[in-house]
């Protein structure tokens, strides 16, 4: 498949001298939802910003459907919608008005047709005269995808953009999100939040200190990295792992308490019904069980600190 | 070419305005009303002709010149610092326009203020005062050109602040003396030989010396020579704005 964002090897160095990407390559998939893990710092706001057009790349190429940002910046930035980190707009304009200005800034003739659709889908028709002062702050978020989406871009970018929204909320946008997936738009989004990343994307990729590590189906990689443990609380402490259990996956606690088996989920044979046999014949007694699964939130801090 | 973007920035920027045209527009026209009421009518009474202009005519075009360059400079320089320290700017880099389109959106728009101010003061002086303007289309041509000029200027005073007092240093400490010695009050003949040297060296002559001409025939230096200077500052914004736009210097990182 073709991608719609190419990025071939692109390194940042700021004035500071602080190198926030350090070559980095990615490919995004026309029409999937592709979710950019990391933690503070790792570079991916700056990786957006080079990609819309606010941050200048040291060095490296980028391509957003085929034309080159910097030598075809017209013709790739009207293909591109962004709504940043942080709720910046003019608090004194009402919400109308601001889309307007920005679909014409991105050079679409005016259609109040297509900002009304817009402000309808995100429930802000009722408030399309109120000046954005006046909004709640998720409004405002709300406003920011508006704006966003005013020119009718293939490619959305979302900085973090369930960022101290409540729970109620975030279902919704979460919702919004995949509804605009399906109307054919590619949607690239950065989160703290791994559960939105479990929750929405096709794909993962996971960037550490300006560069990627990771990107993978997030299926395959909940699949590859997701192991899952079976705890069993033992009635007697044990000094060691006896011997006839030697070749099994098993650690015992510090305390000797608990005895953890790891397997592989997705197995045929987990080897939990046969454990559990060979702990009887060798009179190793429990008197509780729980089975747990890494979470990506677990993958993702593993990941992160091997580094 | 993003026409659609030009105008989007342009009728932002006018909205802005006309949101606040009472102290944008009213402020201007009191103060230069207290201007007349002070120096053209109690003091201009008793003031000799200026090489046959009555004072009160005669300080029309410098006190019309003192409000443009000083709107069009905060004007324009407050129209990009603002959404500089908003944040709004991500929007406008992120855009697919030019930067010859951003400066002209927010440039025009800020000229345009100013040559309606021009002409507002204009039109309140007649209220004060009785003159005719013998060059009208030079006239209109001097307004508009310093107008476009001083609103680049503003537009670069507003790339390069980096904060509210620095926003405000360069017409209060810079423009408005220049203005004020720039003989927007006195002719350049009334000083002493040493200082109408050294008033030379002031821009603000060329353009005031200029914009006279254009309404009594008179004037303190050649009007072929404010011409030239008044093309010479515009040329030098434009190139000090290719800069900026080209090293990316305080908008991109």
């Amino acid at each position: 498949m073709q991608s719609i964002i190419s990025v071939q090897n692109l390194v940042k160095t700021y004035a500071s001298g602080f190198q926030a990407l350090k070559g980095v390559d990615l490919e995004i998939r026309r029409g999937e939802i592709f979710a950019l893990l990391g933690p503070n710092g790792a570079g991916k706001t700056t990786l957006i910003s080079i990609i819309c057009g606010i941050v200048n790349a040291t060095s490296g190429s980028v391509t957003a459907d085929g034309h080159d940002i910097r030598k075809d910046f017209r013709a790739a930035r009207s293909k591109i919608g962004l709504v940043p980190q942080e709720l910046t707009s003019d608090a004194f304009e009402s919400v109308w008005r601001t889309m307007k200005f920005s679909r014409g800034l991105f050079g679409k003739p005016p259609n109040p047709a297509h900002l009304e659709k817009v402000l309808k889908d995100l429930s802000l028709w009722d408030k399309k005269d109120s000046p954005i002062l006046s909004l709640s702050g998720g409004m405002k978020r709300r406003v920011m995808i508006a704006k966003a989406l005013s020119h009718e871009p293939q490619i959305l970018f979302l900085d973090e953009p369930t960022a101290g929204v409540d729970v109620e909320l975030r279902r919704d946008m979460w919702d919004m999100v995949r509804s605009l997936r399906d109307s054919g738009v590619t949607i690239i989004l950065t989160t703290h939040y791994i559960e939105e990343a479990e929750e929405m994307a096709d794909r993962i990729g996971v960037i550490s200190k300006g560069e990627i590590i990771l990107v993978e189906e997030k299926n395959t990689l909940m699949r590859k990295l997701g192991r899952k443990q079976l705890t069993l609380h033992l009635q007697a402490p044990l000094q060691q792992i006896p011997t006839q259990l030697a070749n099994r996956q098993l650690e015992l606690s510090a305390d000797g308490a608990q005895l953890i088996y790891t397997f592989d989920a997705q197995a045929d044979a987990t080897g939990i019904a046969s454990l559990l046999r060979q702990l009887n014949e060798l009179g190793i007694d429990f008197k509780d069980l729980h089975t747990s699964e890494s979470s990506l939130e677990e993958i993702f801090v593993s990941l992160v600190h091997q580094r | 070419m993003n026409t659609y973007g030009i105008s989007a920035i342009y009728r932002f920027e006018l909205a802005r305005w006309f949101r606040t045209l009472v102290q944008s527009l009213l402020s201007p026209v009191i103060s230069t009303s207290l201007y007349f009421v002070v120096f053209g009518a109690a003091i201009g009474s008793r003031m000799a002709e200026i090489e046959g202009v009555s004072y009160g005519a005669f300080i029309v075009p410098g006190l019309i010149m003192l409000s443009v360059l000083t709107e069009s400079i905060s004007n324009a320089s407050f129209g990009i610092y603002m959404p500089r320290y908003s944040g709004t700017i991500y929007e406008v880099l992120s855009a697919p326009i030019s930067a010859m389109e951003i400066v002209i959106g927010y440039v025009g728009a800020a000229a345009t203020k100013s040559i309606m101010l021009g002409l507002v003061i204009l039109a309140t002086a007649r209220l004060f005062v009785p003159f005719s303007i013998e060059h009208p289309l030079w006239m209109v041509s001097f307004l508009v050109l310093t107008s476009l000029t001083f609103s680049l200027f503003g537009f670069i005073i507003g790339l390069w602040a980096s904060g509210w007092e620095k926003l405000q240093i360069v017409p209060i400490m810079i423009v408005t003396p220049l203005a004020f010695l720039g003989g927007s009050f006195y002719s350049i003949g009334m000083l002493p030989e040493f200082w109408q040297k050294v008033a030379l060296f002031n821009p603000v002559v060329y353009l005031i010396s200029g914009f006279r001409w254009s309404f009594y025939g008179v004037s303190d230096v050649a009007v072929g020579v404010s011409l030239g200077m008044t093309f010479f500052f515009l040329t030098l914004c434009l190139i000090v704005i290719w800069w900026i736009f080209k090293t990316g210097y305080r908008l991109k990182a």
